[in-house]
């Protein structure tokens, strides 16, 4: 858009009804009047009022903010384990990058390090062993939405997550070539979105050097599902952390710098914190005495079919349908209640995509008579974690995990 | 493999190239703001665009619970002083209090039905 268009585009917009601007917005992002709501077939007031739209790359996705842009995933998509790449969620901090040019990209690695690296993206593919893995990318923040009592922050419903087999290089292979010095402490990582201002702080996330080179797992991706990744979610690569949270994820990553020194940016030292308690949570209302950096994800289980405020028939099988993950030990067993918690019945395990991959689970169920039914689920992995039945507090809205609710009526 | 053969199979490796390599350069154009989260007209809304929006879109207002005055006021000090937004201490005033009006715990409309059984 030419700038001048950009300025009547505003000023249009800025005088019209919202039934107006849908149409003028609409043609190229806005997917018809459409809202959210009535896409997901529920009556989630977290959804009401946001409007589907499809950005570069994407599909129809539920607009949380258009700038940065946060676009959630709809639930349908987690209908099955591998999440598409264009219906993968959207989260910025800063303003993504718009252009990239591989002929001019390199991945600088630097540091602490005997011989630091620029690697082309050709480099990347030709130059070290090709390592894949699937493996969940959610949002700490997912779910904040439905906190109780309710926190600032992207107010996300369930779809900040998605699940991919990611394809690229391992870190340790290219910090290996790069000679590692000793005294290495932390590594960090920069992407190419860059502050809108020089006061905000950069986005640039670390790990340790031995969470790194004792996991195999921890990938610069440069594929996602077998394509290149959508610029979206971070082309031309991307730092892939299993079992942790999305915001080690860096995306358009180029600056990789070794450090003989702990890393004390601001995404690690004042954000991204949760309660340095055994359940990471609180006193709902409280602040924590301590905090630690986020790190590993908490067991979840998501209902997908039926979904909330669906109305069924009595005595007719309808399959009870979900996911489940957690951090990489891998999902043992989920259960299932019909009777609001009363009794609970192990469900059928789908496909075993890895222990960092969403685990597809399935029950059937024939509602016995017509009624209200609250549907639940239950995962645990293989060392016992499990979600609680009431959820667990932070003042940051990270972490969810509960056993969700499924109200459908049976008519 | 006659001279036709050849340029086919030459043509169908030169396609299994293209399909193969990721373009050079890569480029995408965002939207503009969401014109469905234009804020509440309310004293102080000027304030809150001239300022807010030079680092993000209103959705980020727009879909916030609706917490406490002291909350917001929070929230307009860390801009400020976390993210260096460039905001004069009467505009901050004067966003915090339009956002505490608009945006609160208590909003303008239940204020005037509270008013209305006086």
């Amino acid at each position: 858009m030419s700038s001048l268009d950009r300025r009547s585009f505003l000023r249009t917009w800025g005088m019209t009804s919202a039934a107006i601007a849908t149409s003028l917005w609409g043609r190229e992002f806005l997917v018809g009047p459409k809202l959210a709501w009535a896409a997901e077939g529920s009556e989630d007031p977290l959804l009401a009022g946001r409007p589907l739209v499809r950005y570069p790359g994407k599909t129809d996705l539920i607009l949380l903010t258009s700038r940065p842009p946060q676009l959630e995933t709809p639930m349908k998509y987690f209908a099955s384990a591998i999440t598409p790449n264009e219906a993968f969620y959207v989260r910025y901090h800063i303003p993504p990058p718009t252009q990239v040019d591989l002929s001019t990209w390199r991945l600088k690695v630097t540091g602490h390090l005997d011989k630091p690296l620029e690697l082309s993206f050709d480099d990347l593919q030709s130059k070290f062993p090709r390592a894949s893995i699937v493996a969940v990318n959610q949002c700490s923040g997912n779910g904040r939405g439905y906190f109780s009592p309710r926190v600032f922050g992207g107010q996300w419903a369930n779809g900040a997550m998605g699940n991919a087999e990611w394809t690229g290089v391992r870190l340790r292979d290219v910090l290996s070539a790069a000679g590692v010095k000793p005294g290495a402490v932390d590594v960090s990582f920069n992407g190419l979105d860059q502050p809108v201002m020089p006061t905000i702080p950069d986005f640039v996330k670390s790990l340790s050097v031995s969470r790194i080179m004792d996991d195999p797992n921890v990938l610069v991706a440069y594929q996602m599902n077998g394509q290149p990744l959508p610029m979206l979610n971070g082309f031309p690569v991307r730092l892939i952390v299993p079992g942790w949270y999305a915001t080690y994820w860096v995306k358009h990553l180029s600056e990789i710098t070794v450090l003989d020194k702990e890393f004390d940016g601001f995404w690690m030292r004042k954000a991204y914190l949760i309660p340095d308690t055994p359940c990471g949570c609180v006193e709902p209302g409280s602040a924590p005495a301590h905090t630690v950096p986020i790190n590993r994800l908490d067991v979840r289980s998501l209902m997908i079919a039926p979904t909330g405020g669906e109305r069924l028939a009595a005595r007719k099988a309808v399959a009870l349908k979900g996911i489940a993950f957690d951090s990489g030990y891998g999902i043992q067993e989920v259960v299932v209640s019909t009777d609001n918690g009363a009794s609970w019945r192990p469900a059928q395990l789908g496909k075993d995509l890895g222990n960092y991959s969403f685990r597809e689970w399935s029950l059937q169920w024939t509602p016995p008579r017509m009624g209200r039914y609250s549907l639940m689920a239950r995962a645990t992995n293989r060392i016992g974690e499990s979600e609680p039945s009431e959820a667990l507090w932070n003042p940051a809205g990270y972490l969810r995990n509960v056993v969700e609710h499924v109200d459908v009526t049976v008519a | 493999m006659n001279h036709l053969q050849r340029r086919t199979t030459y043509l169908a490796a030169v396609l299994v190239l293209a399909t193969a390599a990721v373009a050079q350069k890569t480029s995408i154009q965002l939207p503009p703001d969401n014109p469905l989260s234009q804020i509440k007209s309310g004293t102080g809304d000027d304030a809150v665009r001239k300022n807010c929006s030079i680092c993000h879109s209103t959705d980020y207002i727009v879909r916030q619970p609706h917490l406490s005055a002291p909350q917001w006021d929070g929230e307009v000090k860390k801009m400020i002083g976390v993210y260096g937004a460039p905001i004069s201490a009467a505009d901050a005033r004067t966003i915090s209090d339009y956002l505490a009006e608009n945006y609160g715990t208590v909003s303008a409309e239940s204020k005037k039905t509270e008013a209305g059984k006086h």
